[in-house]
């Protein structure tokens, strides 16, 4: 069973393996547990072959994405430019969690994965981004990089080789959109943590205004196993049907669960399985209602929806959401949704940047009506303004929390519609009396009693 | 300013592609590659409603009013921030872009006060304008509106944040044109508001155009606060006449009371700025303590009001009497009442004027684009129609000559030398106390609000100003009262047109040779001989 | 909690207490400004020093302060416009004095699933805070709810100042308080 959990047989440890392993965190520990070695053997290659590695095992984005990692490195040509590499960590996609042990037991793999990938890239600086709230992965991370700089492992002369690989932790401020990454590079520019419009696109015109690439955590960490460990190795793990998700995935589960936790599989792994087997199901006897499989964001499954879903981005697609940061939120039997989606519409109320005008009014919009209907305030027609508003609030921005604003709200009102209708016209103790609103030529908002 | 062609120019890089074609709402458009889908539609006549971009701002992509429908893209794309490519098929008025406004709208407005009745952009308001045009009938917000106070920007500014639309041009305008970036985005999500530092305020010599960038009621200028009404000004093309650099502006009266002007972009000399200095130099054209009628010193040694025929007669008299004639002329005066004061003071006599002066004040985001340090609008003019700039331009007074002192109120002269002259005539808007009791006539004239006619700029850009309200009693314009003057004086035949005035003075003067009267337009056109930047003394 | 009508963003960054009329002290002096030009050296514009910068001015002086901006605008190049428009962004940094003890429970779905609102309501019974956002009359503790800590699966996360603790439950409240000198 994922950590902090004993490990589950049906596990794939890869990045997971030391995990609550205190002794994996220094140099040394991790050098005697073959650190380092993908590094050594990364530099010893040229860029482009490091690149082609990485995109021969089908290694994917992990941030949510899923965009192609070696795809995403082989747009880096060594044009005299500056290139920068940054690292995104700041995973801060409700229900998501992995990141966070990543950097906090193994620092070193992190280092090692963005050194990696600085080579693979032209980079000679690359900055690891770290949520501010991460106060343990912070130090983690901080002491790894100075380690590595006191063994020459960076610095202007990394490994011995000559090459020049600088890493710098930078640390957040509070700001779930700094996930985003164009909005990661204003904020490490000493900005507002702004997406920006695309293109220029970072690898044209990203970091400084210089070619940038951009990876999650996990991404990188894996990627330092693939160079190590090789493409076909990789390749091998995962749904032999499926060659388009390969690999190992770290997700966090968490919510009304039994065992709450990290656990790591391979792609295409039964969803089913692992979510009654490896994390035990609801606590306490309970059913599972709902789950949103991939983080806060994306469409929610009901439970008899989960039982047919492979664990891979085309499997989650098939069942109509998304793999998204693989942050597995459970919803069992006594979870009121309503309530619950209103918490989450809060949450992109409280994060949007307030750059478009659909997701800074949308989001408190849709906060706000929420809320009036788990007050028992709410209409019939509310639910219908809340689809058009969440339609209002999709496809239209720079960035897309506003559609992931609106698609939990939208999918939960398609699957959940009896719980809000529940809620509506039931005011306890007196009749709702609508607000006299001027209603011109529309019938009145007023609490409808069906 | 453009820099003299090299000789030896360095070998240029390979000409990119010259033209994209693409078809806009069905129009067919060729533009250069770069071009915003925005500016194309622009070009095809096609206006895509907009509120954060501005022609002279960074684009910033943020208000998603401008989205349109292009073909094969899976989604809608903002016209201000896409560049046009070859064959698009871009759709601005069809369903889904529609559909994506209306959206707009409704949110920009759910946590509006909508308090256009008290709101001074009522009537010239965006927001008002789209929402009239595509937005819904009706509101479906049922919650309790966002509401901030006031807030007090200092300078000529105030924010009433209930108001705004966080499209940003106001911060933009601050940190890239003027580059005194003292506002910012505060907050964030529907908590946000356009903020300033505490201690910096919005006192930039160009920060009023704040004003004007925002296309919405949230930012008001304290010297038009509750004034007019937008639907009862009366709008007309003037130019600024606070400096040397003839900015482009718009003089809005209401019952013949100047009571705001506004810039008007012309890409040669303003982009679509105005100063703080030109916004504010406006109340003197109100004045009302004019020179109403026509006065003579009658035989009882008194000024009497007279016929503007008697008086016209009067004052050729006089001056064609002089032993020698010095004119002081203002140098707010149009070109065509200069060169009819060049033809009335003639070869034998003296033409001088002073400028006042004051700090300069550049725009710094915009080419060559100041608030000058001198204070007139016409100095250049007057230097080509022969007048001498002088510090004390009344030292020239010899004993005994005539003076015609033309639209100089007389401020910053040393006055003693005023003993000197012999016969003083006045021709205009004023009739300066120290010379009641010396002048023999004196000619009512209008102001520059009251007439039209032509000012020649710093950089020899001549440039037109139409009327914008009536004179007070019997006031003439300067021009008219300067050729009957003339006339009578046996110079030259009165005009009955400023054109005429013009086309005579473009005849005598090679540098404005080429030059007429209509061809110049509401934006003007540099005379032969434009020096560049700083070129003349 | 309802999200209202949010008037608060401007009325309520008035302090409570914890201004003094004292001028302002600069922070950036001897080894500070050793260690942030040290900072600014990792990036090509000393602008992106500017996060680091606002955490050492907390770290100094427990918020930031109109004075702060100003400096850190001064020592970085920067105008003190860009200075607040980027500290209120920001939710980690204090617009204004807050407890010694600055707690931040996790309120967001996950948690919320696991009882996290009852883990706010002990920590503002607790405290004496009574209210969220209020600092308690001894000016010890302040407590907030916070989005997403980002330790789901250790529902409740609470932050104490730079403190992680993980699965704080109601009743483990009292002793986590007790912790706090």
């Amino acid at each position: 069973m994922g950590y902090p959990h004993p490990r589950h047989p049906r596990e794939t440890p890869v990045l997971s393996e030391h995990f609550g392993d205190p002794a994996a965190r220094t140099l040394a520990g991790w050098k005697a547990r073959g650190g380092y070695q993908a590094l050594e053997q990364a530099l010893a290659m040229d860029p482009v072959a490091v690149q082609n590695v990485v995109k021969d095992s089908g290694l994917r984005g992990r941030g949510g994405a899923g965009f192609p990692a070696g795809i995403k490195w082989s747009f880096m040509k060594p044009d005299g430019k500056p290139h920068y590499l940054c690292c995104n960590g700041d995973e801060s996609e409700p229900g998501t969690f992995k990141d966070r042990e990543i950097m906090r037991w193994t620092p070193h793999a992190l280092v090692e994965g963005v050194a990696t990938a600085m080579h693979a890239i032209y980079a000679e600086t690359g900055y690891i981004y770290i949520r501010g709230e991460f106060t343990e992965p912070l130090e983690a991370v901080t002491a790894a990089v100075r380690e590595a700089y006191a063994a020459g492992i960076l610095g202007a002369n990394a490994m011995g080789t000559g090459r020049r690989l600088d890493i710098h932790v930078h640390k957040g401020a509070g700001a779930y959109i700094c996930g985003e990454e164009t909005a990661l590079m204003n904020s490490l520019e000493g900005k507002r943590g702004n997406p920006r419009i695309k293109p220029p696109f970072p690898a044209v015109a990203g970091l400084f205004g210089k070619p940038t690439t951009i990876n999650n955590v996990e991404t990188l960490t894996a990627a330092a196993h693939v160079v190590r460990r090789g493409a076909e190795w990789y390749k091998a793990m995962g749904r032999p049907d499926n060659p388009k998700s390969t690999g190992t995935k770290l997700f966090s589960v968490c919510g009304n669960v039994a065992r709450p936790g990290n656990y790591e599989v391979t792609l295409g792994f039964p969803f089913k399985d692992f979510l009654w087997e490896l994390c035990g199901g609801a606590p306490d006897g309970r059913r599972i209602k709902a789950v949103i499989p991939g983080g806060s964001s994306v469409p929610i499954l009901t439970a008899e929806e989960c039982e047919a879903v492979f664990m891979d981005y085309e499997g989650m697609a098939a069942a109509g959401t998304l793999l998204g940061s693989g942050g597995v939120i459970v919803f069992d039997d006594t979870a009121d949704m309503p309530r619950q989606i209103a918490r989450l519409a809060r949450f992109y109320a409280h994060e949007s940047c307030a750059q478009c005008s659909q997701c800074r009014e949308g989001t408190a919009w849709t906060t706000r009506i929420l809320e009036r209907i788990c007050r028992g305030e709410g209409s019939f027609e509310d639910l219908d303004t809340l689809l058009e508003i969440g339609e209002q609030m999709s496809g239209k921005t720079i960035c897309v929390l506003s559609d992931s604003c609106a698609t939990p709200v939208a999918s939960g009102l398609r699957k959940f519609r009896h719980e809000f209708e529940a809620k509506i016209g039931k005011k306890q103790g007196k009749a709702f009396v609508p607000s006299a609103y001027p209603t011109g030529l529309t019938p009145a908002a007023a609490g409808s009693a069906p | 300013m453009t820099a003299p062609a090299s000789p030896a120019a360095p070998a240029s890089p390979p000409p990119p592609p010259s033209t994209v074609r693409l078809t806009i709402e069905g129009i067919p458009v060729e533009v250069p590659p770069g071009t915003s889908i925005l500016e194309a539609a622009k070009q095809a006549g096609v206006l895509v409603p907009h509120y954060c971009y501005h022609p002279g701002l960074p684009v910033a992509g943020v208000c998603r009013m401008c989205l349109v429908d292009v073909e094969k893209f899976p989604k809608l794309a903002p016209a201000c921030a896409t560049a046009v490519a070859d064959g698009q098929v871009v759709h601005v008025h069809n369903e889904k872009a529609k559909k994506a406004r209306e959206g707009v709208l409704e949110f920009l407005l759910i946590n509006h006060p909508l308090d256009c009745p008290i709101c001074d952009q009522a009537g010239e308001c965006e927001l008002q304008d789209y929402t009239f045009q595509e937005g819904r009938a009706d509101s479906r917000y049922r919650e309790p509106k966002r509401f901030n106070p006031v807030e007090d920007f200092g300078g000529d500014v105030l924010y009433v944040p209930n108001r705004c639309i966080l499209c940003t041009r106001c911060v933009r305008f601050m940190s890239d044109v003027a580059q005194d970036p003292v506002l910012n985005v505060s907050e964030r999500g529907d908590r946000a508001f356009i903020g300033k530092a505490e201690g910096h305020d919005l006192t930039h010599a160009w920060a009023g155009n704040v004003v004007d960038l925002c296309p919405v009621g949230a930012l008001l200028s304290k010297d038009f606060l509750n004034k007019a009404r937008a639907w009862e000004l009366d709008r007309s093309a003037s130019v600024c006449t606070g400096c040397s650099q003839g900015c482009n502006v718009v003089l809005e009266t209401r019952d013949n009371v100047v009571v705001r002007v506004k810039p008007r972009s012309n890409t040669a000399v303003n982009q679509y700025y105005a100063c703080e200095t030109g916004r504010l130099h406006y109340r003197w054209m109100n004045r009302r303590d004019r020179l109403e009628v026509p006065l003579v010193r009658g035989e009882a040694g008194v000024l009497v009001p007279a016929a503007w025929e008697q008086a016209i007669a009067a004052a050729a008299r006089t001056l064609a009497a002089a032993p020698r004639l010095v004119v002081l002329a203002s140098a707010g005066l149009s070109n065509e009442a200069l060169y009819l004061l060049s033809r009335i003071r003639g070869p034998g006599g003296e033409g001088v004027f002073r400028v006042e002066t004051g700090p300069e004040a550049p725009l710094a985001g915009a080419p060559d684009l100041a608030l000058r340090a001198d204070r007139a609008p016409n100095g250049r003019g007057a230097e080509l129609m022969g007048f001498a700039r002088h510090d004390q331009p009344l030292a020239a007074l010899q004993a005994g000559d005539t003076l015609l002192v033309a639209d100089h109120d007389l401020a910053g002269l040393d006055l003693a030398a005023l003993d000197r002259a012999g016969e003083i005539v006045v021709i205009g808007t004023t009739l300066p106390g120290e010379l009641v009791s010396r002048v023999a006539v004196a000619l009512p004239t209008c102001n520059v609000a009251e007439e039209e006619g032509t000012f020649t700029n710093l950089r020899g850009r001549v440039q037109r100003f139409l009327q914008a309200k009536a004179a007070p009693g019997e006031a003439r314009p300067t021009w008219s009262v300067l050729g009957d003057v003339a006339e009578a004086m046996g110079r030259g035949r009165a005009p009955m047109l400023p054109a005429d005035v013009f086309a005579a003075l473009a005849g005598d003067h090679p540098a404005f040779g080429g030059l007429t009267y209509a061809g110049l337009g509401l934006r003007g056109l540099p005379v032969l001989d434009a020096a560049p930047a700083g070129g003349t003394s | 909690m309802t999200y209202g009508p949010s008037a608060g963003a401007k009325l309520a960054t008035t302090p409570a207490h914890g201004h003094d009329d004292a001028p302002y002290q600069p922070v950036f002096t001897g080894a500070a400004r050793d260690e942030l030009e040290t900072l600014c050296a990792r990036y090509p514009s000393r602008q992106a020093a500017l996060l680091p910068a606002l955490w050492m001015i907390q770290e100094a002086r427990g918020w930031v302060s109109d004075g702060a901006v100003e400096e850190v605008a001064q020592v970085l190049g920067v105008s003190a416009a860009h200075v607040r428009g980027v500290l209120t962004f920001y939710t980690m940094y204090h617009q204004h004095p807050v407890g010694k003890h600055f707690i931040q429970v996790c309120t967001t779905t996950p948690c919320n699933l696991c009882g996290a609102e009852d883990v706010v309501n002990a920590f503002l019974r607790h405290t004496g805070c009574g209210e969220l956002g209020v600092t308690s009359d001894d000016g010890r503790f302040t407590v907030i709810e916070v989005e997403c800590l980002g330790a789901c699966g250790f529902a409740t996360p609470v932050m104490i100042n730079s403190r992680f603790l993980e699965s704080v439950t109601p009743d483990a409240v009292p002793d986590v308080l007790e912790e706090c000198d």
